[in-house]
């Protein structure tokens, strides 16, 4: 048997306009846990389509334990062997545990009709052996984030695979479930499994990673073995290319009067069921509060609800005195709310139109660009989107006249921010804001959010990264089934705290 | 920051919808001719027909005559009107199959007033006007179904196109009879309510091809121009970040609509009054001026000039059916040019992959390269 279980040599993928993977060698020994780290746009998760067989390279070879071979699509990456766990699941809701995991290759008995019995029995067995709880009967509909995960885990041992890759495995999990994740890859590779971890965590990789290999705009960067001395810091430097800030800059907090207050809100979704329950909460201007939650628990239905998308079915919502419950979008962007949106290309950007007019989305009939009858005054319009895009750094082909939807994600962003900004808010609703984006956007978009918490404005942020609720905020509000869990200050809780308190777990002590 | 780098002349084409368009045409004409030639008639015919619809003399015997240019001119301002209307609501992100319907109700609205009120002076504005507001009504009814109770255009424009069909028949037939008792026509339109003739007597073009080019302008200035037509545009690219940013799309879908029905409606008060007829109507179908208007701005990319020439190049094509079975060709090969350039258009998209693979391979030179 080789020493490698994998073997990726020189591959090249292009895609129009990038080149994803250029010239890549990745080694994996056989049973050990290896992170692949990069930032996002890296190329990881090309690379692992190419060995899953998702894309072909166009050029480069794979060798399969020593064996030179050709993966023309996912079936021979199966048969190979190979299981892949994708980052967004591959899961059908309504069907069972066991369901899922059979899928595609359902047990018949001696009438062709399917027998899950066996199967199920089969996957009890697995679950016990990896340490995977899981009801093989129940549905996945009932089953939480951290369990779902679990399944697409079993569905890659069910079909005997010895190597598996996890593809942004923690993006969606707490942290409580996150530690779960770490003992079952240690499980896994203690009963002989290969592990390849795809990530942009560095303490995920400290904590289970034997090797670790970098990627960098679609180069292969080096190999390094992950030891109890490797230090993070080390890591950044190898992802980004440079040394890296871990910690954001700021003054301390200055909080004056209350600028937002939420009184007992209640909102349906779009569906109806009532995703914010009796909710309160103030923000005060020259501070920063974070929201803190697993996705789902009513943080996009409050953004909602406080921009104007959605109605509210009970409580207020007060902007600097004034009740704003009934009040139109246009009308509570003009009373001084400002809106990140969680979903810039839904929500935050018009494709289609140019940079210069995405930045006066928001006030293109005032006087400033709207002179008689009507009529748009784009010299206005191209001057002050001149204007931001040297202020904001925003690359653009074309400046003001590039179309929004060709820009990359972050200068995307930029633009958002740059529009939301300029209008001077007195609370700015920031939803998700790096999500996505390179280190160097991710800084610098931090950066002008604290610059506006330092000229007075509430910022109201929510993100699912804990890390970054941890580090930006000055208030922390814990979120759990729609409603506040507890509120803290930062640097008064730690991660694993919070991380009960999302779960719904209330917290003994709770500061005012 | 500005770069203008020099483009290759594939890569302007590519991203040039004008010059697609002007390509798609020429490739509808180009494969029109081949069908001519392997039914064994001349395909010479089918050209001197087109050039007299456009110049007034087929080929370099023919005689001059003007009176066909005037008719082409004439049959383009429904073209051009419905193809308004159609792009008009595509440009808001809607899909308005009702210019068909629109057009009914406003000829409905012109007849009604043409035909049923004793003659006065500019009577023929009065009609314009008020097929104008029945086209804006019925437009804006599927607007506001669409704003308000989230019903889909499509089915609501293909509903109201009968719905107009019929209500126009019914009405018609309680207007005062004709002379000659016939069923299918009315008493006469006044005759202060005809759109007077101008430059080619002989043939029907009428001032209507003003108020058409009136149109063409209003829109390009509405929708390029104001902040109006920045509201629709924003609607039209994408619903919810306009309205996330404030801007009321329901109102921009309403009144889109109804600005693209008094495109349609205009249309219908043109044809009825435009000389072709100097009793009422009764209709017995449809004219199909409105479905045309999707094809024509289609191939005008919703643009207003892009319209205009292209209801211009429809006109030309529906006056050369009339020459062309004179010269022997038959006249249905028109419609599968029309119907060729739109599949062509259709295929538009094709270019995209073209772009891709082109920008795939310029990176790969330079990752060759590298």
């Amino acid at each position: 048997m080789s020493e490698y279980a994998i073997e990726m040599l020189g591959i090249t993928k292009t895609f129009p306009g990038i080149i994803a993977n250029d010239n890549v060698d990745l080694r994996i020994k056989t049973n050990e846990v290896h992170a692949i780290l990069g930032e996002n746009g890296a190329g990881k998760s090309t690379l692992m389509s190419v060995l899953f067989g998702a894309y072909a390279p166009d050029s480069g070879e794979i060798k399969i334990n020593g064996k030179k071979v050709e993966i023309k699509n996912p079936n021979v990456a199966t048969e190979l062997g190979i299981g892949m766990v994708h980052q967004h699941f591959k899961l059908v809701h309504n069907y069972t545990v066991t369901e899922n995991i059979v899928l595609g290759r359902e047990p018949r008995n001696k009438f062709g009709i399917i027998s899950l019995a066996k199967a199920e029995k089969k996957v009890e067995e697995l679950s016990k052996r990896y340490g995977l709880q899981v009801d093989p009967k129940a549905k996945i509909d009932d089953i939480s984030v951290g369990q779902q995960q679990r399944v697409e885990i079993l569905k890659t041992l069910y079909s005997d695979s010895n190597i598996i890759i996890l593809d942004e495995p923690t993006a969606v999990l707490t942290p409580q479930e996150i530690d779960e994740l770490m003992d079952i890859i240690r499980k896994l590779k203690s009963e002989g499994k290969t592990i390849v971890l795809i990530t942009h965590k560095l303490k995920e990789i400290k904590a289970v990673a034997d090797r670790c290999s970098v990627l960098r705009r679609g180069k292969f960067i080096g190999c390094i073995d992950i030891t109890p001395n490797t230090s993070e810091q080390e890591l950044a430097t190898m992802m980004v290319g440079r040394s890296v800030k871990f910690d954001i800059e700021k003054a301390p907090c200055k909080p004056g009067e209350k600028v937002l207050e939420i009184k007992n809100l209640s909102v349906k979704d779009s569906i109806g069921t009532m995703k914010v329950k009796d909710l309160s909460l103030d923000v005060r201007r020259g501070e920063i509060v974070g929201i803190a939650g697993v996705d789902g628990n009513g943080q996009s239905e409050l953004l909602y609800a406080l921009s104007g998308l959605s109605p509210v079915q009970s409580g207020e919502i007060i902007l600097s005195g004034k009740v704003i419950n009934k009040d139109t979008i246009r009308e509570r962007i003009g009373e001084g709310m400002g809106h990140i949106p969680e979903d810039r290309q839904k929500h935050g950007l018009v494709a289609g139109l140019t940079v210069g007019e995405n930045m006066v989305l928001k006030d293109f009939f005032s006087d400033k660009y709207t002179g008689k009858f009507g009529i748009l005054n784009y010299k206005a319009i191209d001057e002050n989107a001149t204007k931001l895009i040297e202020e904001f750094d925003i690359r653009t082909a074309q400046g003001a006249q590039t179309d929004a939807g060709s820009l990359s994600g972050g200068n995307q962003q930029k633009v958002i921010v740059a529009r939301e900004i300029s209008l001077s808010p007195d609370v700015l609703l920031v939803a998700q804001p790096t999500r996505g984006l390179d280190v160097g956007a991710i800084e610098y978009i931090r950066k002008r959010i604290v610059e506006e918490r330092d000229k007075g404005r509430g910022i109201l942020l929510i993100s699912f990264e804990l890390d970054e609720v941890m580090n930006l905020c000055d208030r922390i509000a814990t979120i759990s089934k729609g409603s506040i869990v507890g509120v803290f200050n930062a640097g008064e809780v730690t991660s694993q705290e919070i991380g009960l308190m999302m779960t719904g777990i209330k917290a003994k002590e709770e500061s005012k | 920051m500005k770069t203008k780098e020099k483009k290759s002349f594939i890569d302007w084409f590519l991203s040039s919808q004008g010059a697609t368009s002007v390509a798609v045409v020429i490739l509808g004409f180009l494969i029109g001719t081949i069908l001519v030639v392997l039914v064994g008639r001349n395909p010479a015919g089918l050209f001197k027909a087109i050039g007299q619809s456009i110049i007034g003399k087929a080929g370099k015997n023919g005689a001059w005559n003007f009176r066909n240019v005037g008719e082409t001119l004439a049959y383009s301002i429904p073209y051009i009107l419905c193809g308004l209307s159609m792009g008009f609501a595509a440009r808001v992100g809607l899909f308005n199959i009702g210019a068909e319907g629109q057009y009914i109700v406003g000829m409905l609205a012109a007849q009604a007033v043409a035909v049923c009120l004793p003659s006065f002076p500019f009577q023929w504005l009065l009609c314009l006007i008020v097929a104008i507001i029945a086209g804006a009504i019925w437009g804006g009814i599927v607007g506001f179904l669409k704003a308000k109770y989230k019903v889909s255009e499509v089915v609501a424009t293909i509903m109201l196109n009968y719905i107009a069909l019929y209500l126009f028949r019914i009405i018609a037939f309680k207007m005062p009879a004709g002379l000659t008792n016939r069923t299918y026509q009315t008493a006469p339109i006044q005759s202060t309510a005809f759109l007077s003739k101008f430059l080619i007597k002989n043939s029907n073009l009428n001032i209507g091809f003003f108020f058409m080019i009136a149109a063409c302008l209003i829109y390009w200035f509405i929708m390029e121009k104001t902040k109006m037509g920045f509201a629709f545009r924003a609607t039209g690219f994408n619903k919810d970040a306009a309205r996330c940013s404030g801007i009321n799309a329901d109102r921009a879908i309403s009144s889109s609509m109804a600005i693209a029905g008094s495109f349609a409606g205009l249309a219908g008060a043109c044809v009825l009054l435009g000389g072709a007829y100097t009793t009422g109507r009764i209709i017995q179908g449809m004219d199909n001026y409105g479905f045309m208007g999707i094809a024509v701005a289609l191939v005008g990319n919703s643009r207003a000039l892009g319209i205009f020439l292209a209801g211009l190049l429809f006109g030309v094509l529906k006056q050369s059916q009339s020459i062309m079975q004179g010269m022997n060709i038959p006249k249905e090969i028109t419609f599968i040019i029309q119907g060729l350039i739109v599949i062509f258009i259709a295929l538009r998209s094709g270019l995209d992959l073209i772009k891709a693979y082109r920008s795939r391979v310029l990176v790969r030179k330079e990752a060759g390269k590298a």
